[in-house]
This record gives structure tokens, C-alpha cells and sequence, in this order.
């Protein structure tokens, strides 16, 4: 099989000449699935400035209540709880995914796999298609008469059902659909990537030679498509409600609230490790080829994402403790959650055992690789206070939660994308990043990071509650030192975007001026590392490769060479 | 962790404790190995990588032993959490008296019986945004909705308990000290999410006594 | 010029053929989401008996008509299937357009069903159960047309022998909106 499949392929040999469109149209028309991660990469991108401007937006209010926000003027109560709404949004659904899913996925996946697109490539342009008209209208939805949806993104109704209610009825049936359109354009980005990586590998590649972040982003996408039904039916009778007045989610009409409540998390569950796996995949493969080594436990690691994945299922009421739920279930619901808590660290300790006996260099990509397993250990204990019930009677809905789950999105949306990004910047564009200010940027960003919410989980302690404007009305919330944490946070924030800005000269002076990277300036093994920077149309234009080993063949001890490429022979 | 006013505050704050100690032992356990793995096997010039499988039983037993400890940890979490849920959410002690909390938006309405203890009787007493209780009685709190999700939470009390419109839900307290504090809503309900401010005004039996009969005179 | 496929859609590690493997992980998140729906209404309906004088009022003969259209076009889309499995492209596209007149009766019987409840009052919004009931038959006639659009463009194609594998895949996902509508019918019509 390893020989004879180049001979019979029938390989594009016009590959590079003419195929695609050519000049601005490629832009649009593309079918390629490096341009089309580049569309998602930089509409993500464009997105994270937006959802980090709301952020800037709310956390002066927070720190200087009243006070008119440079660049946005005074922030009302209603302005406040659709920045909160919608940064939430953005963040998960128009950020988190497109970057860590959309865009690696699409970039890497072919290329991991020694392919020369996805199997279905004008889909896959449909998806990205699908998926910027979720984000026009998503954006829409902020600027139409009673202004952004304020339902919060978990949008429960009757507050999200009834226009009356939450005052912004128009944005909340177009946050609704475009909540909606984004699930259809990740359905049918899933269908590629999974289809993909079943049936397109190289010749030789076989399940255990994949590299491990290819693997976390197609189990992630299975995870999604079989967790997302339920919130679909749920969103249309959702959208009923608000449209045409059903009464799915209306008391006074024999609906229940709740419903919503459990359809929205048994997908919302599964969803946070819809973006944690292609983290960690990216994170593992990082961490390889940095510390010289094969990883530790490459079979162990994929057996315990599925049963994470599966465990996923059976966690989604610990949202719920306190809504009304038979309170016999919470314990079941707890016991699963905290269940759940140990493959996850297994995870974790698989990538930190992969150090041990390595060889480590840290450059820019592995210290954000490395930062994501510091940071989101914080994020996965404090998890653990907030799954055991008890507690969370008196943790819910406080600002304990939303340290928690920044200590958790943070490391994955924000770290796991610039891991990412340092890392492959070269094979995409061609140029090796500063790494100078790529550690600068680094610094500029973690140790902001963490003065912005621990001083959250100080307040959350203390009983701080979510989703307000101002603490004003609140005289146990209104002292001195409360007041102070909230602007450390707000301060650190600001430090934090200020360093943004190096990142952002990095990548336009790398790309414009930075030094010629190669085919493969980290010397790794993946199959994406044996073809020219940025790939030519087609991949491999002079033939695609076949495979003969795992993807980590580090420091193998019968090699001079500590790196073994997945396409060299034996 | 701020003042423990009711019966089960304490038991929350031990069960927080308990977890604060287990929790931290493994997250510095974890983060201390992980700092020292990256300074131990730092690059060095000359010295290669180890080429590990993944099944050497030296390495694996760092993964394998933790696994079991902290299942055994969870197990404690898990009889911890829930004996203080079930004190606080799955039963109800017999009620000295019997109040009823009704979210709207955007405010508190808190319907207290009057000298009688006896709920929805003329002699009851109605309040917008200021909850009299008196120390050392178990309450029931009997909660409402008008109209969205609501949630009724005193953080002095540790309680918290979501209000769903077309349902009464019974939850109880025991205040154990006397003072004002805060009754938040928890549960985002509007505009007006961040005025839905109330105060809970705990006293003892004289100033309670004190309050009823001055609030049934003005009605 | 057709659209020229990169050599990765080829391409068969796992020896099922790609197309298929698309089709099937696509029906699994449909389930999942018809799944949803129906797990809701059954919740609902087991919450509230007083819906079976609601559901008195479905016209279990209009259903069962449907249901039977509906088998009909799920036998005349094997029997197109067959047809181009013998490469057939001709007889393969005729009978994809019996399949599709099918899904044109199904979806023209429905609007005068519809017409006839919402005369007599039973609106979306009359109760819990008609709002069920058109949402779930709703969903289920939208896929009933996407599949009918989607089929014409492969009948199209078959008819001048192209792209004849996507004969079969159509005729799964055709098959799955039969097996939908045979969890609907009971649960809307039977059940009274």
C-alpha cells in the first residue's frame, strides 16, 4: 500500500497554473481550504477586537461607575447588559470557534493528513459563507432600534421570549438567528473535517499516525454535531416565541422556562470541550516539538478525550443546581461533574509527562503552550467548587463563576490562538515572527491576565453578583477595597490590550519584512513542514506524500537527527 | 469568606474549606511539577531528549497514583457537598414562620404574615425591598415570579433560589445574628436586573415584635 | 468546465465511500436535533393530558395518506438507486423525479391540512400541541423541500450521466425524512 498509492492517485499536475480564481476574486470565490482558514482566521480575529472592545467598554463602568467610557460615551443599564450579552457571544461563538475549529482546522487538517484540500471544498466555502452572514448579522443586531440583545448568552427566556420583557426584541431574534446560521456553518464545516480525515489521508497514514491536534478538532466537531440538535429545536421554538407569539417557554400557557435552561446546556456542556480539545491538540503538538519528544501517552490521550467527550453528556444540570431542578438530581449531576474532572487532568498530566526526559526550548509558541496548562489548571480546580452543589448554592451566578470560566475560555480562545498562531505563522505566511516581541507580547499578555480576575474571584467570594451595572445599590458591595479590585481589573485590562498592539506590529513587520522561514524552521515532523511556506495550490504540486511512522518521532535513539519526518522513508 | 448568618452558612464555608485544602494540595502539586519539569529538562547543549513510549511504569506511575488519590478526594467532596445540599435544598424543618418573596420586574415584594403568623390573613404585612425576619426562627420563604426568572439570594446566608413565573418554590433559613444586609436577585431579569436591590433586616424578638406591631398600626 | 475535484475527495482510507461517510454523519446530527424536538414534545405531552383534546382534531386520514405518499417516494428512490448502480443515468433520473412528485404531493396535501386547521382556529398559537405540531411538521416539511431541490439538481446531473454515486446518497437522506415522518404520524395523529 506505502508504494504503489502515489502511482495510481491522479495528481492535478496543472495544480499550481490556473486553478481557482485568480486576483481579488480569490478572496470570495476560493475553494481552497488555506484561503478559506484565512477568511475564518481573520473574521475571528476581527471579531475578538470587537468582543475586547466591549469588554474595555464594561469594565470601565465596573471601575468608574458613571463615568463617560472613552470611545463609547455613558453606559446605560440596558447599553450594559447587551455589551455583557454580546461579549459573551462573540467571544465563544465568533471568536473561540471559528479560530481554534474553523481556521486550524481548515489550514492543518489537509495538510497534517498529506491531502491536497478537504474532500469538499466548495461546501467548505459555503460553510465560511454561512458563517460570515452569522457574523453580519450578529453585528447588525447591535445597531437596530432598542439597540443589542441583554438577555445574557444564555438568553433564558421568558426574558428572551418576550420582547416587553428584555426591551430589545428586534436584536433578539437576530442574535438568535445568528446564533442559529452559526451552527449550520460549523454542522457543515464538521461534515468536511470529520469526512476528511476519515477517508483523505496519505497513503500509510494510518489512525495512530495522525497528529494529535487533528484528532482533537475532529472529535471536537463530532462533539458538536451531536450536542447542538437539541438547541437547535430549542432556538426554533425559541424564535416562535418571540415571532409569533407560542407559548413554548411561557408559564401562563403550559410552557416551561426550564425547558430551555436544559436544552441550552446539553449543548452548552459539551461545547466548552468543543473548544478545549483543539487547545490541548494544539498545546500537545506544540509541546513535542519544542521539548524534542515523543509525546507520552499518545493512545491514552486519545481514549480519554472520547471519554470526556462522552462524560460530557451527562454534566449539563450542574448549570442548573439552582433553577428549580428536583433537587434529587443535582446530586446525580455532581457526582457525573466531578467525575469528569479527572479525565480532564489526565489530559493535563499526559502534557506536563511529555516534558519529562525533554529537551526544551522556549521559544514564543511554546510559551504560550506552556501558559495554557499553567493558566487552565487554575480555571479546571476552581471547576471543582462550582460542580460540588453545596457550594454552588452559594457560588452561583457570582463573579466566583466568571473567574472560573475566564481561567478556563481564556487559556483556550485567547493562549491555544496565539500557540497557534506563533507557531504555524510561518508555514502560512512564509516568515519567521519576532521572537523578541513575540515574548514581549507574551508577558504583556499573562501577567495582565491573571491581576485582572483574580481580584474577580476576590469579589466573587465576597458575593459579588453577575451581570450589574452598578454596584452602587448594594452596600455589601460597595466598599472601598471592593471598589479598588474592580479597578485593578479594569487597569490590567487596559495594560493588557495596550500590549496587543505588539502583537499586532509583530505579525504586519514579520510579514512584510521578517526573515524567509522555509519549508520547516522547527525542525518538526508533521507532514504540513515538508512542503514550501505558505503551500502552493494543491499542496504538494510535484506529488503528495505518503507516510511511514507517527507523527512524534523525536529524538529517536537510532537517529543523529532528533526529528524523524512522517514522509521520509525508512 | 464574609459573615455566616444562618445555620448553614458555616457548613457551606467548611464544605468551601475542605475543598480549598484537597483542591490546593493537588493544583500546587501540579503546577510545582510542571515549573520544575520545564527547568529540570531545559535545553542543554550536547544532552539529547529521552525517547519514552508512553508505558515506562516509572513515568506512568506519576499519572496513575495521582488518578486514584484524587478519585479518593472527590469522594469526600462529593459525601461533603452532599450533606450540606441536602440540609439546605432537599429538606425543610418545621417553619416558626412562613414567608413569601415574590421577584417582579424590578423589585421585591415581601409578604410577612402579621401578629397572627399566618400567611395570606388581612393582618399581613407587605413590603417592597425590606425583608424583617427575626433571629433564631426557621423561615420558609414560599417564591414567586410575576413575570421572568428571577433569583432570591441573601450572600449572608448562603442562599440562593431561582424564581420561575407559574411556580412556588419552598426553600428555608435560620438567621443566626442580627444586622442589615443585602438581598440580591440573581438570575438576570432586564434592565432593572441591577436595581432589584433589597435589604434583609434581621432582629431579634423585642425589635421584631416592635416592627410587626408598628407596621399593622400604620396599615 | 465541472469543478475539478482534488485528489483528497478520492481518496478512501477507510474504504467506505466518501459521500456516503458525509451523508450518514449529516443524519446523525438531524437526529439529534429531530430528536430534541420530539423528546420535548414528549416531555410536554406527558406533562399535560388535557393536549389529547387538542390532538382530537388532527386528520388521521390526511396523516396516514402522507405517510403512505411518502413510503411510495422512498421506493421509487431505491428504485432510481438500482438504476444507477447499473449506471443507468437516464431511468435513475426519472425515477428521482417520481421521488420528487412525491415530496410535492406530501408538501401540497399538507398546505390544504393546514388550511383547513387554520380555518377552523387550531393556529400555532391555540395551544401547546399546535404549537408542536407545526413546528415539528414544519421542520419536517423544510427538509422535505431542501431534499427535494437537492434531488432535482442530482436528477439533473444523472440524466446526463454524471456524478452517479449521489444517486444513493440522496436516497439516504430521503429515506431518513421518511423515518422522521413515521415517528411524527403516530405522535401527532395516533396518539388522540
Amino acid at each position: 500500500m506505502a508504494d504503489t498509492a502515489v502511482a495510481t492517485e491522479h495528481v492535478d499536475h496543472h495544480a499550481g497554473e490556473h486553478h481557482g480564481p485568480q486576483g481579488f476574486l480569490k478572496y470570495i470565490w476560493s475553494t481552497d481550504h488555506k484561503m478559506i482558514a484565512m477568511q475564518y482566521l481573520f473574521t475571528g480575529m476581527f471579531m475578538a477586537v470587537i468582543g475586547g472592545y466591549m469588554a474595555y467598554v464594561f469594565r470601565m463602568q465596573l471601575a468608574f461607575p458613571g463615568i463617560s467610557v472613552p470611545g463609547f460615551g455613558q453606559v446605560s443599564p440596558g447599553e450594559y447588559n447587551a455589551l455583557v450579552t454580546n461579549h459573551g457571544s462573540i467571544m465563544i461563538f465568533w471568536v473561540a470557534m471559528p479560530v481554534l475549529i474553523a481556521a486550524f482546522g481548515n489550514f492543518l487538517i489537509p495538510l497534517m493528513i498529506g491531502a491536497d484540500d478537504m474532500v469538499f471544498p466548495r461546501i467548505n466555502r459555503l460553510s465560511y459563507q454561512i458563517f460570515l452572514i452569522s457574523a453580519l448579522l450578529l453585528l447588525a443586531s447591535l445597531f437596530v432600534q432598542g439597540g443589542g440583545f441583554g438577555g445574557a448568552w444564555t438568553a433564558y427566556p421568558p426574558l428572551s421570549a418576550v420582547g416587553d420583557y428584555n426591551q430589545t426584541a428586534i436584536a433578539s431574534s437576530m442574535w438568535l438567528a445568528a446564533v442559529a446560521l452559526e451552527f449550520v456553518a460549523f454542522l457543515l464545516g464538521g461534515i468536511n473535517f470529520i469526512t476528511t480525515l476519515m477517508n483523505a489521508r496519505a497513503p500509510g497514514m494510518k489512525a495512530y499516525d495522525i497528529p494529535l491536534v487533528c484528532w482533537m478538532i475532529v472529535i471536537a466537531s463530532i462533539l458538536f454535531m451531536l450536542s447542538v440538535g437539541p438547541l437547535i429545536a430549542g432556538a426554533a421554538m425559541l424564535f416562535l416565541d418571540q415571532t409569533v407569539g407560542t407559548g413554548f417557554y411561557d408559564p401562563a400557557r403550559g410552557g416551561d422556562p426550564v425547558l430551555w435552561q436544559h436544552l441550552f446546556w446539553f449543548f452548552g456542556h459539551p461545547e466548552v470541550y468543543v473548544v478545549l480539545l483543539p487547545a490541548i491538540g494544539i498545546t500537545i503538538d506544540i509541546v513535542a516539538t519544542f521539548s524534542r519528544k515523543k509525546v507520552f501517552g499518545y493512545k491514552l490521550m486519545l481514549y480519554t478525550t472520547v471519554a470526556t467527550g462522552v462524560l460530557s453528556f451527562f454534566v449539563w444540570a450542574h448549570h442548573q443546581f439552582i433553577a428549580g431542578i428536583d433537587p434529587r438530581m443535582a446530586n446525580v449531576f455532581m457526582v457525573t461533574t466531578l467525575l469528569i474532572s479527572v479525565p480532564i487532568a489526565e489530559l493535563l498530566f499526559v502534557i506536563i509527562a511529555t516534558l519529562y526526559g525533554g529537551s526544551i526550548r522556549l521559544k514564543t509558541p511554546m510559551l504560550w503552550a506552556l501558559a495554557f496548562i499553567a493558566e487552565f489548571l487554575i480555571g479546571g480546580v476552581t471547576g471543582i467548587f462550582l460542580g460540588a452543589s453545596g457550594a454552588d448554592i452559594y457560588f452561583h451566578d457570582t463573579y466566583f463563576v466568571l473567574a472560573h470560566f475566564h481561567y478556563t475560555f481564556f487559556p483556550i480562545a485567547i493562549i491555544g490562538t496565539f500557540a497557534a498562531f506563533t507557531y504555524w505563522f510561518p508555514k502560512m505566511f512564509g516568515k519567521m515572527m519576532n521572537d523578541t516581541l513575540g515574548k514581549i507580547h507574551f508577558w504583556g499578555t499573562i501577567i495582565p491576565f491573571n491581576f485582572i480576575f483574580i481580584p474577580l474571584f476576590v469579589l466573587g467570594i465576597g458575593g459579588q453578583h453577575r451581570r450589574i451595572y452598578n454596584y452602587e445599590h448594594f452596600p455589601d458591595l460597595s466598599s472601598a477595597g471592593q471598589y479598588q479590585l474592580r479597578q485593578v481589573a479594569t487597569i490590567a485590562l487596559l495594560v493588557m490590550l495596550a500590549f496587543q498592539l505588539v502583537f499586532f506590529y509583530n505579525c504586519i513587520m514579520s510579514w512584510w519584512k521578517g526573515k524567509a522561514a522555509g519549508k520547516n524552521p522547527w525542525e518538526a515532523n508533521t507532514l504540513e513542514w515538508t512542503t514550501e511556506s505558505p503551500p502552493p495550490h494543491g499542496n504538494w504540486p510535484e506529488g503528495l506524500p505518503n507516510v511511514y511512522r507517527g507523527p512524534y518521532e523525536y529524538s529517536h535513539p537510532d537517529r543523529e537527527e532528533d526529528y524523524w519526518p512522517q514522509n521520509e522513508p525508512d | 469568606m464574609i459573615e455566616q448568618l444562618s445555620t448553614y452558612a458555616g457548613d457551606i464555608d467548611n464544605l468551601i474549606l475542605l475543598m480549598t485544602v484537597l483542591v490546593g494540595f493537588w493544583f500546587f502539586a501540579a503546577e510545582g511539577m510542571f515549573f520544575w519539569l520545564i527547568w529540570r529538562f531545559r535545553a542543554k547543549p550536547g544532552v539529547k531528549s529521552q525517547y519514552l513510549e508512553g508505558h515506562e511504569p516509572h513515568v506512568m506511575k506519576w499519572i496513575t497514583w495521582p488518578h486514584g488519590l484524587i478519585l479518593i478526594c472527590d469522594v469526600f467532596i462529593i459525601i461533603g457537598a452532599v450533606q450540606v445540599w441536602y440540609n439546605v435544598k432537599q429538606r425543610l424543618p418545621e417553619p416558626d414562620t412562613t414567608i413569601r418573596v415574590i421577584g417582579q420586574q424590578w423589585a421585591w415584594t415581601f409578604q410577612h404574615p402579621g401578629q397572627d403568623n399566618e400567611l395570606d390573613t388581612p393582618d399581613d404585612i407587605f413590603t417592597v425591598d425590606d425583608l424583617h425576619v427575626e433571629v433564631d426562627r426557621v423561615y420558609h420563604f414560599l417564591l414567586e415570579s410575576r413575570d421572568v426568572l428571577h433569583s432570591f439570594s441573601v450572600p449572608v446566608f448562603r442562599i440562593k433560589q431561582d424564581a420561575i413565573p407559574g411556580r412556588a418554590i419552598t426553600g428555608w433559613f435560620e438567621a443566626t445574628g442580627t444586622g442589615d444586609y443585602d438581598v440580591q436577585c440573581a438570575e438576570i431579569c432586564g434592565i432593572g436586573h441591577g436595581v432589584m436591590a433589597a435589604r434583609i433586616h434581621i432582629e431579634d424578638s423585642e425589635q421584631h415584635a416592635a416592627w410587626i406591631a408598628a407596621s399593622s398600626a400604620a396599615q | 468546465m465541472a469543478f475539478p475535484k482534488p485528489a483528497a475527495t478520492l481518496r478512501s482510507s477507510t474504504g467506505i465511500p466518501t459521500g456516503r461517510l458525509a451523508v450518514w454523519w449529516l443524519l446523525a446530527s438531524e437526529v439529534v436535533i429531530f430528536g430534541g424536538l420530539l423528546g420535548a414534545y414528549l416531555m410536554f405531552r406527558l406533562g399535560h393530558p388535557e393536549w389529547a383534546d387538542a390532538a382530537e382534531h388532527t386528520n388521521t386520514w390526511i396523516g396516514a395518506f402522507n405517510t403512505l405518499v411518502l413510503l411510495t417516494s422512498s421506493f421509487t428512490a431505491v428504485l432510481a438507486h438500482q438504476a444507477a448502480e447499473r449506471g443507468d443515468g437516464k431511468t435513475a433520473a426519472k425515477f428521482l423525479v417520481l421521488t420528487i412528485g412525491g415530496a410535492l404531493t406530501f408538501v401540497m396535501v399538507k398546505s390544504v391540512e393546514w388550511g383547513i386547521e387554520i380555518t377552523a382556529g387550531y393556529t400555532i398559537t391555540a395551544n401547546g400541541f399546535w404549537s408542536f405540531y407545526y413546528t415539528a411538521a414544519g421542520l419536517h416539511a423544510l427538509h422535505v423541500i431542501a431534499g427535494a431541490i437537492i434531488m432535482g439538481i442530482i436528477a439533473v446531473d444523472a440524466y446526463r450521466g454524471r456524478e452517479l454515486q449521489r444517486v444513493e446518497l440522496i436516497g439516504i437522506y430521503w429515506h431518513f425524512v421518511d423515518v422522521v415522518w413515521i415517528f411524527l404520524f403516530p405522535l401527532l395523529y395516533i396518539a388522540k
